[in-house]
């Protein structure tokens, strides 16, 4: 439906045919299309201009303009460029603690209860004792729903089906940890929206009593505009460690990760890639660079 | 005071409003066009002037898509019951908006069957039954790992036994390009039209009002795959606008029916094509 980048580079440079040579002019409609291709990946607005506006006095001060394919040379420029932007080391999670506390949060809907499954698996495979702590007192059935993905790889879950207080909850979680010998306490919260401010005061609050080792926001994929502003928003109440892109088993290009991650500058830690419990690998800027301009 | 005429500055402007909304390249900048057609008749302007005219060329490219906004949530006369089977991807807001919309119809006097169709996702018949009780309306279901397709079948059949007015039927979420499981809504809708053959009256996709460009993507496949009748925003009360609507307005014909506005059971509400352009426009500059 979204033409990828080279497409759309296709259709600047054959502006250029019949020209002896690319000018100023040229290169502004070029990155003009860069622009649009990000908009197309759902890169927010003001993010994507600081981009094509660096990418341009890049281009510039560049052998571009004498290039023999420069349409090559473009698609190189933006594919390191966002690359190197989503990139920087790769930082596995802070799982160091008696019991390590990893903090589970973000907006409704978009995947946390389902990674807290997949995480919860994936220390069990290397071989680590884990608890799920079910901290969504809100949404109908959201114990339940963690209740059974624990029985479904084999994780307890620690469970107060009548409460209505996740700090409460959490806490005496993190006490049978303690008492049953469990190494790391999964909490799964409830989805909110950053506008909510109720909700966003209580994520603040839990994140303050149980001082988890690591706090992951998660975000899913398909995400437009308004990702870097939530992302801001909780960054801003819960200061966490590292994102979780979900869904990217679709095709949402997901350029709310470079969004999120020029803006909050924190690392992207893990991927969801579908419903199951072994759907979660690690996140490759590469990949995803690639992913974002449909190449 | 504002910019006496409108210069690129200001259509700059405008096209950061529209695309910041999720508005989308290709109907941003056909709005733009036919501003900047339409100030150059008459140049000098001023930015409320301007703010005027855009809420204008939103709202007149909105009536294009000739669907009439609903004025309550009223169950179409048909045969009765009148089925509604709900669609979308995973996570959008599907089996709430189910739950809110049962309680709407039921307060207007409709008698309501629900049907536990999301027989895949972790406890989700569970959550559907949650639902039934808050609102007070029976919810037929299988338990899980069941054939969805069955089950909507016997939730159409114990509406038309139950003598119901509306029978809304939950699906599992799935993307639209997992071929198999968008053949699997295919299949629930023929199987459930041995029942009666004009059902589903309503195929209701929800999308959630912070996706941004995958959801005309969305709107397409799933369109494809269930003739979709109608459609759901869910999540307007953050801070997305859902500008999508926007764009899937100017691209497809399908009537935007209901918005979700919170997770609680009054929050949704009939879409209204004017509140939402004032809306659109409040707190953004
Ligand atoms: N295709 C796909 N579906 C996913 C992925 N992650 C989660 N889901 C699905 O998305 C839906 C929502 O997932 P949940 O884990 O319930 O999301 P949540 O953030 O816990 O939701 P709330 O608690 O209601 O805020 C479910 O249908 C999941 O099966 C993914 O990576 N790919
Ligand atoms: N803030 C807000 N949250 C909503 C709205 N609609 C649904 N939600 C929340 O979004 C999350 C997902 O809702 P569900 O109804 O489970 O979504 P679904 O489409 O049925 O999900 P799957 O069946 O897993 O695909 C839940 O936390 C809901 O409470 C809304 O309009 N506003
Ligand atoms: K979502
Ligand atoms: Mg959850
Ligand atoms: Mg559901």
């Amino acid at each position: 439906m979204f033409e990828n980048l080279s497409q759309k580079l296709d259709k600047a440079l054959k502006m250029l045919k019949g020209q002896g040579s690319i000018t100023e002019i040229n290169v502004a409609a070029t990155i003009k299309e860069i622009r649009r291709a990000l908009l197309d990946a759902d890169v927010n607005f003001k993010v994507a201009k600081e981009i094509t506006d660096e990418i341009k006095e890049q281009a510039i001060g560049s052998k571009i303009l004498i290039a023999v394919s420069p349409r090559e040379m473009f698609i190189k420029i933006v594919y390191d460029k966002l690359t190197e932007l989503m990139g920087g080391q790769k930082q596995d999670i802070n799982i160091k603690g008696d019991p390590a506390v990893v903090m589970i949060a973000g907006l409704n809907g978009a995947g946390k209860t389902t990674f807290s499954g997949k995480l919860a698996n994936f220390l069990k495979s290397q071989g680590r004792q884990v608890l799920l702590a079910a901290c969504d007192v809100y949404r109908p059935a959201a114990m339940e729903q963690l209740k059974v993905l624990g029985g479904q790889i084999g994780v307890e879950v620690y469970t107060e089906m009548e409460s209505k207080d996740a700090v409460q909850i959490a806490q005496n979680a993190i006490q049978y940890a303690k008492a049953n010998n469990k190494k790391i306490v999964i909490v799964d919260t409830a989805g909110r929206l950053a506008i909510d401010e109720v909700l966003m005061k209580e994520i603040a609050a839990l994140k303050k009593a149980l001082n988890p080792t690591e706090t992951l926001f998660v975000v899913d994929a398909m995400t437009g505009q308004d990702a870097v502003n939530t992302a801001l928003a909780f960054n801003e109440r819960i200061d966490y460690d590292g994102v979780v892109l979900t869904k990217l088993d679709g095709d949402a290009r997901g350029g709310a990760a470079l969004s999120i991650r020029k803006t909050v500058n924190k690392p992207i830690k893990f991927i969801s890639t579908g419903e199951k419990m072994e759907a979660i690998d690690h996140f490759y800027p590469d990949r995803m660079a690639q992913r974002i301009l449909g190449m | 005071v504002g910019k006496s005429k409108v210069d690129d500055e200001v259509l700059d402007e405008l096209e950061e409003i529209l695309i910041s909304s999720d508005v989308g390249v290709d109907t941003t900048l056909k709005i733009i066009k036919r501003i900047e057609a339409r100030v150059a008749k008459d140049k000098y302007l001023n930015t409320s002037e301007l703010e005027r005219i855009l809420r204008e060329e939103v709202i007149a490219l909105l009536m294009e898509n000739k669907t009439q906004d609903l004025e309550d949530f009223l169950v179409p006369e048909v045969k009765k019951p009148y089925v509604i089977m709900v669609v979308g991807v995973n996570g959008v807001g599907k089996t709430t908006t189910i739950g809110k919309l049962a309680a709407q119809f039921l307060k207007r006097g409709n008698k309501v069957v629900l049907g536990a169709g999301d027989t895949f996702r972790a406890a989700a018949v569970e959550q559907l039954k949650l639902w039934g009780q808050r609102v007070g309306v029976p919810v037929i279901e299988h338990g899980m790992n069941t054939d969805p397709a069955s089950v909507a079948y016997d939730a159409v059949k114990k509406g038309v036994e139950m003598n119901a007015d509306v029978v809304i039927v939950d699906t599992a979420g799935r993307l639209h390009t997992k071929v198999g499981l968008m053949n699997e809504l295919a299949k629930i809708k023929r199987v459930m039209q041995k029942v009666a053959d004009d059902v589903p009256h309503e195929v209701l996709l929800v999308l959630d009002g912070s996706t941004g460009q995958n959801a005309f993507i969305q709107a397409k496949e799933f369109t494809q795959a269930t003739e979709v009748t109608a459609l759901a925003i869910t999540k307007l009360d953050g801070t997305a606008k859902g500008g999508v609507v926007i764009g899937i307005s100017d691209q497809f014909k399908i009537p935007v029916k209901y918005i979700g506005v919170g997770e609680k059971i009054d929050d949704l509400q009939i879409f209204n094509r004017k509140e939402f352009v004032d809306s659109l426009f409040k707190t953004q500059k």
